[in-house]
């Protein structure tokens, strides 16, 4: 019980480390390398307000999603619309869009340094144990679950339920044909990929209450994110949710009964055995 | 027509400036190498450019280095070479030969000083480290005559540790039951191989051992093993990352023990701003003399001109080898860098962390290996000829 929910929870970690990324390249197609150092911003903010004014980094991240909203926006109408624009075919976007995130992260992992320094930010929130089925807990792990559960839930329903989320679908699996219906894709994109920015950002800022970060930390968050998306099936808010859980849930199992030192062994067994036997994901389409 | 007459306007300006740096005497240009970003950057940031930054600022304050009968200001050139070892080299190479650099100043961390070694010792530089630990002194300053080392050996700060835990057993104080992990990363493997040995031998049980890889998100699977071996004493050869979420899982799990250690970090002022009272009691690798009148000045000078407070290990010494490099330089007067390194091999120096002097390897002999969190402070409680070393206390739960 005890590991089932510790991995539950570290799960729930990595769902809101990879649910943006999904966003951002399962609809706007953007497989965004930089998206590690948008949660350490989000983390950093969060540390940033609650050093200075006691600000609960739970209050934090209705301040860091709508700036993040925009900043992201801005860089896809800026940075990304271009080669969109001229790609011709997806494989060319893919592999523009991976080398000019990849420069932005360098970007911002400088800027992050102008503007924090880069000693380690490092707080103590909701660092309490809840007791939950006779075990302790981290609050503040827990706390992050309970928000990874949220956004997923409520991703989930907006993309099922709503007309904008049923066409922001409409796109992830044929940008070609949702023109054909009327949606206005390029929009639709540049909303998806600011959307996902907004997600990755909040992530960071609830993560940042129990995980050490500094400006260049992002790289790692990356990579977990990247592993999560594909393992899950590239736009797919299911297919994520399933990864993260059996990521964390892997990874707990693996350092309670084996040995702590094979948990990262584990994710990438884990990666390379859906990469072979699945290699579109658990929920992803099979190419046609 | 107006562009051109912007350009000839900036022209003269430009050329005014630098007719009027020409009349004072050249700077000594300063070379500086070390992660800005990459793994190590965060330690970085608090041990080793705040100190450079600090140096320059008061040494240019006073007017500048003296060298033969001449007042020189320093110039600074700072790379950032990414935690990466191929990185430091290429640095070190680009400031001797295209930045002419009069002196070049050790990189940060056992790793990136070993790997700089052969291409100071092969410019003519010395490299006086302040965060290298290493059990390779001996082997390292016959090969490479010009570097030094101010942090020690490794494994005496492992075994020190050791010491501290036995110590408090014959005391009565703690029981015999140790549990012990580490990351799986250079230094912490290191340690770690020094530490078991030693805990074993010291007639301690290992009721739980085990490593994990570097930046492993969830520690809890860890702790929750850990706490139910029951032991006595915790010990972590441990990075920072770990060094404060191995911290934050023992408070919540309540691990109860009456002595915790972890390695890099704990003397970290981050790690007593996270923790506070918590902290009392913990124990780490370092430690200084807080009640020593010059590393409080400094302390004081070090957080006025860059808003960031030393640790409580490392920072003193890595200001101590930049006041050896002044003295040194002044005392001779001289840039020839052969000339400084041998001043260096042939006196002590004092320093904001007391006298320092190099035995027949270059290596400082006297230097903290133990600490401890006691009333908001690191302090060092284990050393190898260090004075103000104060008793360690127990500790007593995680309120």
């Amino acid at each position: 019980m005890d590991i089932l929910i510790t991995g539950l929870i570290l799960g729930g970690t990595y769902a809101l480390i990879a649910m943006g990324l999904n966003l951002q390249y399962g609809v706007s197609r953007i497989m965004n390398l930089a998206n590690g150092e948008m949660l350490v911003i989000g983390g950093f903010t969060a540390f940033a307000l609650y050093t200075a004014g006691q600000v609960s980094p739970l209050l934090t991240i209705f301040i860091v999603a709508p700036v993040a909203y925009v900043l992201n926006w801005l860089v896809y109408r800026i940075m990304l619309r271009p080669l969109v624009k001229r790609a011709k075919s997806r494989g060319m976007l893919e592999q523009d869009a991976i080398l000019t995130t990849f420069g932005l992260s360098f970007v911002m992992v400088g800027l992050m340094l102008w503007a924090f320094g880069g000693d380690y930010f490092s707080y103590s929130y909701l660092a309490r144990p809840v007791v939950i089925f006779g075990d302790n807990f981290g609050l503040n792990r827990v706390v992050a679950f309970g928000c990874a559960a949220l956004l997923c839930a409520g991703l989930y329903l907006w993309l099922n339920v709503s007309r904008a989320g049923m066409a922001i679908r409409a796109v992830a699996v044929s940008p070609e044909n949702a023109r054909l219906v009327g949606i206005d894709v390029p929009k639709l994109s540049a909303r998806a990929f600011a959307l996902g920015g907004a997600v990755t950002a909040v992530g960071g800022a609830v993560i940042s209450t129990f995980l050490t970060l500094d400006a260049s930390t992002g790289v790692m968050f990356t990579m977990k994110a990247l592993i999560i998306v594909i393992m899950g099936g590239v736009g797919d808010v299911r297919g994520t949710i399933l990864a993260a859980l059996v990521l964390g849930l892997g990874e707990t199992l693996v350092a309670t009964f084996i040995d702590p030192g094979l948990t990262l062994a584990a994710a990438y067994a884990l990666f390379i055995a859906i990469l072979l036997f699945r290699p579109q994901g658990f929920f992803g389409r099979k190419p046609t | 027509m107006k562009r051109r007459t912007f350009f000839k306007a900036t022209t003269l300006l430009a050329a005014s400036l630098v007719a009027g740096a020409a009349m004072a005497a050249d700077p000594i240009i300063v070379g500086a190498v070390a992660p800005k970003t990459g793994p190590l950057a965060g330690g970085a940031a608090v041990t080793h450019w705040p100190n450079i930054a600090l140096w320059v600022k008061e040494v240019n304050e006073r007017g500048g280095l003296t060298v033969g009968g001449e007042q020189r200001m320093l110039e600074v050139i700072e790379y950032d070479d990414q935690t990466n070892p191929a990185e430091t080299i290429k640095a070190v190479q680009r400031l001797a030969t295209q930045d002419d650099a009069d002196i070049i100043l050790a990189p940060y961390s056992t790793g990136l000083n070993l790997a700089a070694a052969p291409i100071f010792d092969r410019l003519g530089f010395p490299q006086i480290t302040s965060s290298a630990a290493t059990d390779q002194i001996g082997e390292l300053s016959a090969q490479f005559n010009d570097m030094f080392f101010l942090l020690g050996r490794s494994s005496d700060l492992a075994e020190d540790a050791v010491e501290v835990l036995a110590e408090l057993r014959e005391a009565g104080e703690i029981g015999n039951r140790v549990a012990m992990v580490n990351v799986a990363d250079a230094f912490g493997i290191e340690l770690a191989a020094v530490g078991k040995p030693a805990l074993e031998a010291a007639g301690f049980e290992l009721v739980y051992e085990t490593s994990y890889p570097l930046g492993t998100p969830d520690l809890s699977p860890i702790m929750k093993a850990a706490k139910a071996a029951e032991p006595d004493a915790f010990v972590a050869w441990s990075y920072p990352p770990d060094t404060f979420g191995l911290t934050e899982q023992a408070m919540i799990e309540e691990l109860n023990v009456k002595a915790f250690y972890t390695a890099v970090a704990t003397a970290f002022p981050a790690y007593g701003g996270r923790f506070g009272a918590a902290a009392e009691g913990v124990m780490g690798i370092g430690g200084v003399n807080t009640a020593s009148p010059a590393f409080q000045d400094y302390a004081a000078r070090l957080e006025a001109a860059t808003g960031s407070k030393p640790d409580y290990w490392a920072s003193g010494m890595m200001y101590a080898s930049l006041q050896i490099l002044e003295e040194a330089i002044e005392t001779t007067g001289t840039l020839d860098m052969a000339e400084v390194t041998q001043f260096i091999k042939d006196n002590s120096f004092e320093t904001v962390m007391g006298t320092i002097d190099f035995d027949d390897e270059n290596n400082n002999t006297a230097y903290w290996t133990v600490g401890q969190w006691q009333g908001g402070e690191f302090k060092g409680i284990k050393e190898t000829g260090r004075e103000g070393a104060v008793a360690p206390i127990l500790k007593t739960g995680w309120e």
